[in-house]
């Protein structure tokens, strides 16, 4: 027994726990396309493999370097614009480069775009840095219009990934096989990110992130630790632009723009920058949101900048952090104490969300329909717009499920908490653990 | 001069103004290897500046500091630290969400050659793990090895602080008032933790409880506006006329 | 030299909007450490509250009333929101209000939808007020630059001669001893962001007649903002000042040029090349600078952090 547990002390690196999660998660992906086999699931499912490997690469900065960048599209674009280039160039000169090797020079090419701007906009964390990313995405954005050689202007650059000879008898006609290609990238780049963080220049990246100056006096500039981190988050950033560059086969200045800019920061806050798959849950909950709830309404921008704005009040970790919150009661086995009163105060609280967003879709439909066009359908229900009743009704769904979940709010709170505390075992007593009691009020 | 007779830390006419004001007026100071040496004086004296611009927060405005006869001109800290020379901080500074066995990895990582290096796993280097497992022995944390550093109490926290700055095994060891705010037990325990984790190395510290002070140094220098006004043995400084009237002198305003 | 002239009263009315909103925005930044992504989205606000006061009162009663619902608009974003973020350190109090630009735009969308809302100069001054050879100089123009100064006067009057300036005055060299001083600093910290705020309302109402109304004068307006007091040295009024009259003037004549960079390749001594396409310098040959005028101040911004991180008159490092 106690040589097993030797052994598994000196080699600390693979084991079965720790690999499980990426074989499950590999596993998971593989089957995937017999789950979700219609050509529409697919295409967002290669949407969304291509956002998580930004978002990842995104939070190398924002979560674990603390750097907040508001340009970091321009490595994508970069990586992907190249990728365009090259393949264009194959496809022209019948070279033999397998298609899925073609990211790899994207992330070249984000990585050589990084080592340029990360030596002096590393200089500091903070407001600097975000300034000087958002100063430089501007200034690539307006280059994509005015270089048309490089960017293609107004258009565009097309491409054809089935240019070369079949890989081993894929020629990637299909979107399927492109699924296959971004997840062997999604997989590939994931680890080698998470692998990064393990290192001593990912380590030192969140040292310097909590406390530069403890850093510096560790032996450890700064500076450097800063851009290492932002080289490498370049890099993958590039390996996600070659990916959009195979599966678009067009880039147009709006891959490297400041919109898609400020969603990667929005969707990588929203999954959550504390945890290393927060960005992952972000990358799949925004395009589903973006694909599932943009087909149902004119107003989805509106209410994922409101759900924005409250998860950087209210829930500074994202969905992530959220999630976490409860791994203490899961591990005390106490998550069924939960189950009531979330029920109690989560039901009515959507219920006043969908009565607010049934308010606003109204509004907005008395205002910008068309003139005479009074019905609407919302929530299965069509009605008259201009009518009182409808207006009335969501109105007081709101009021009533806002004022029920606040009032068993406090209840919630408190079941949380108690699900988070260790039962006390029968007869301890306070003075039983001197040492223990002693450390916890300290920390308090 | 050989090797053996050099100072560990040598301070030359060492000036630092702020403005108009000068705070540090020409120290002139040599602290030899292995000494325990301790900086007192009224509050305002300076020390703190003095320790900042020994470990390069601050640049100075004139004068010469040598770590091992090597000038530290225009050096940044984490070149000083390099260098061999460690710091703590008057104010708890220790990286609160990482766990007490991080810190101290971290604050490993650079002398044990890892540098910037993203091809090593941390967890998977023996030496790192040993050698933190170690430290967090002679620091008497290892209970305390996976909570965040942020919720240690705050003797804990300081010898934490103390684990950290002897870690990167710095031949010169500079603690900046290691005792401030602790209780009498928690003092007694934190000044055996710096006599044991100092055994052979150079100590500078400053440090305001004069029971700390004259039972650990070797040696004190008594720095007053900026100058240092006497530098001896425990009992030649306690009896230094010029020292009894800076203190009495101080000890007199602050009853005004 | 017309042209010259006209472009210079052009790009001084440019700069001295640039500075209303450049003011606003070193101010809150030197006060509370917070660049407000959303400050160009208030000026916005104020534009369209205008326009809304415009439809039923006319004009100036919209120069008074928007900027003040737009002030207290930024004065309760400050209390409810930022100041509840503002525990969790500058890097998510800037991406609240990145949050908030974004729901501003969303907002605005929902109430005035995508188009560009008719407001209009006030009849009274729809007149041109001089003219230089054949340019006329709109009475508009001369006002917005008479308002721009006057609130500038306004504002440096209440930061040096007044106590409230004097308490702010200090707080941008001292914030910690303001604190200690036993100043209400989060009343201030209120009051500046209201001020602030406003001052970017009032910019929004005297510009959105001259440069139009429409979703996305915010996004437009807000980068070369914060160019601005990047430029000019974060947290420095006198170098807000002077950097938005720099790029106001590197923007017109830039935009008024007519400078070719195929004349430089020219006078290099290379030749035309008959089929543009076959040319990899395609784009310089076409290029002029009135196309490249708006990325200057993004290059300026570049190359001064490169030379001078601290911008053309900040002390502090950020």
């Amino acid at each position: 027994m106690s040589d097993i547990s030797q052994s598994a002390m000196k080699l600390p690196g693979i084991t079965a726990a720790n690999a499980a999660p990426w074989l499950i998660a590999t596993l998971f992906l593989l089957v995937l396309p017999f789950i979700f086999s219609a050509n529409s699931a697919i295409t967002i499912m290669n949407q969304m493999a291509i956002t998580i490997i930004f978002a990842l690469a995104y939070n190398m900065l924002l979560g674990q370097g603390g750097m907040l960048s508001f340009g970091h599209a321009v490595y994508l674009g970069a990586g992907g614009f190249m990728c365009m280039h090259i393949m264009n160039y194959v496809e022209d000169y019948s070279l033999p480069l397998p298609l899925p090797l073609l990211p790899l020079f994207g992330g070249i090419f984000g990585l050589g775009l990084a080592t340029i701007v990360g030596a002096f906009s590393t200089r500091s964390a903070g407001t600097v840095f975000a300034m000087i990313s958002l100063g430089i995405g501007e200034l690539l954005a307006a280059c994509s219009i005015i270089i048309v050689a490089f960017f293609g202007g107004e258009e565009g650059i097309p491409g054809d990934r089935t240019y070369g000879l079949p890989f081993f008898g894929v020629e990637f006609l299909q979107q399927i096989e492109v699924y296959y290609l971004i997840i062997f990238w999604l997989v590939l780049s994931a680890l080698l990110m998470f692998l990064f963080s393990r290192t001593p220049a990912g380590r030192m990246a969140n040292a310097v992130r909590d406390n530069p100056e403890r850093a510096e006096f560790l032996g450890y500039s700064a500076r450097r630790v800063r851009y290492i981190s932002f080289c490498a988050s370049g890099f993958f950033a590039g390996i996600a632009g070659g990916l959009l560059a195979i599966n678009l086969e067009i880039l147009t200045g709006e891959d490297l723009g400041l919109l898609l800019s400020g969603e990667i920061l929005l969707i990588t806050f929203l999954g959550g920058v504390g945890f290393f798959f927060g960005p992952i849950i972000g990358a799949i909950v925004f395009t589903l949101l973006k694909t599932v709830l943009g087909l149902e309404t004119e107003l989805w921008q509106l209410y994922v900048g409101a759900l924005f704005v409250a998860t950087v009040m209210y829930f500074p970790g994202g969905f992530a952090g959220v999630l976490m919150m409860h791994a203490p009661s899961a591990k005390l086995g106490k998550l069924k104490l939960l189950v009531v009163p979330y029920i109690k105060t989560l039901v009515p609280a959507f219920f006043a969300v969908m009565g607010a967003a049934g308010f606003f879709e109204i509004m907005f439909h008395m205002r910008h329909a068309a003139v005479g066009e009074e019905e609407m359908t919302i929530f299965w229900t069509t009605f008259n717009s201009h009518s009182v009743l409808p207006t009335a009704v969501t109105i007081g769904v709101t009021v009533v499920g806002f004022w029920l979940a606040k009032r068993s709010a406090p209840d919630m709170a408190a079941a949380w908490h108690a699900s988070i505390t260790p039962n006390k075992p029968a007869g301890a007593s306070a003075g039983e653990r001197p040492a223990d009691s002693q450390a916890q009020g300290g920390g308090s | 001069m050989s090797t053996s007779t050099m100072p560990a830390l040598e301070l030359d006419g060492l000036r630092k103004s702020f403005g108009k004001t000068e705070i540090i007026r020409g120290v002139d100071l040599a602290i030899g290897r292995g000494e325990r040496h301790a900086i007192i004086g009224p509050n305002g004296a300076g020390k703190s500046t003095l320790f900042n611009l020994i470990t390069g927060r601050f640049p100075n405005s004139g004068g010469h500091i040598r770590l091992h006869g090597n000038d530290l001109a225009g050096r940044q800290p984490f070149e000083i630290n390099r260098m061999g020379l460690s710091r703590s901080f008057q104010i708890t500074n220790i990286f609160p969400k990482m766990t007490v066995f991080e810190n101290v990895r971290c604050s490993l990582l650079w002398t044990k050659g890892y540098k910037y290096s993203f091809w090593h796993m941390v967890s998977r280097s023996r030496d790192l793990t040993q050698a933190a497992e170690a430290i967090l022995e002679q620091i008497n944390l290892t209970a305390r090895r996976d909570l965040p550093a942020g919720v240690l109490s705050y003797a804990e926290q300081r010898a934490l602080e103390i684990g950290i700055t002897i870690a990167g095994g710095a031949d010169v060891i500079m603690l900046d008032e290691p005792t401030a705010g602790m209780s009498h037990s928690e003092t007694d325990y934190i000044v055996e933790l710096i006599r044991k984790v100092t055994v052979g190395k150079t100590l500078i510290m400053v440090e305001h409880d004069m029971g700390v002070v004259f039972g650990l140094a070797d040696r004190i220098s008594v720095l007053v506006y900026g100058e240092i006004i006497a530098t001896g043995k425990p009992e030649d400084v306690r009896s230094d006329a010029k020292v009894q009237e800076a203190y009495l002198g101080a000890a007199l305003e602050a009853d005004h | 030299m017309d042209l010259i002239l006209v472009n210079i009263i052009d790009g001084l009315v440019y700069g001295l909007l640039l500075f209303m909103l450049s003011a606003g925005l070193t101010l809150i930044f030197s006060m509370m450490g917070v660049l407000n992504f959303a400050h160009a989205s208030f000026y916005m606000l104020g534009a369209y509250f205008a326009y809304q006061i415009s439809q039923t009162m006319g004009f100036w009663p919209g120069l008074l009333i928007a900027p003040l619902v737009v002030g207290v608009m930024g004065a309760l974003v400050e209390r409810y929101g930022l100041r509840r973020v503002h525990q969790y350190g500058h890097v998510p109090e800037l991406i609240f209000t990145f949050g908030l630009a974004l729901l501003i735009e969303e907002l605005v969308q929902f109430f005035w939808g995508t188009n560009q809302m008719a407001y209009e100069t006030p009849e009274i001054l729809q007149f041109a007020a001089f003219s230089i050879g054949a340019n006329s100089v709109s009475a508009y123009k001369v006002f917005m630059i008479f308002a721009s100064i006057s609130i500038f006067l306004a504002l440096l009057y209440v930061l040096t001669r007044t106590r409230v300036g004097m308490v702010i005055q200090a707080a941008l060299s001292y914030p910690k001893t303001v604190e200690a001083l036993g100043h209400n600093v989060p009343l201030v910290f209120m009051g500046v962001f209201g001020v602030g705020t406003a001052l970017a309302g009032v910019a929004g109402v005297i510009a959105g007649p001259q440069l139009g109304t429409f979703p996305g004068m915010a996004i437009l307006l807000g980068s070369i903002v914060f160019v601005t007091i990047v430029i000019g040295g974060l947290g420095s009024l006198w170098g807000a000042l002077l950097a938005s009259l720099l790029i106001g003037w590197l923007t017109t004549f830039a935009a008024a040029s007519s400078f070719e960079f195929a004349d430089i390749l020219l006078a290099l001594g290379m030749e035309r090349p008959a089929d543009m396409d076959d040319s990899i310098l395609r784009d310089l040959w076409t290029l002029t600078l009135p196309q490249i005028g708006p990325i200057l101040p993004y290059m300026l911004m570049v190359l001064i952090l490169v030379v001078r991180p601290h911008g053309l008159m900040g002390k502090r490092g950020v």
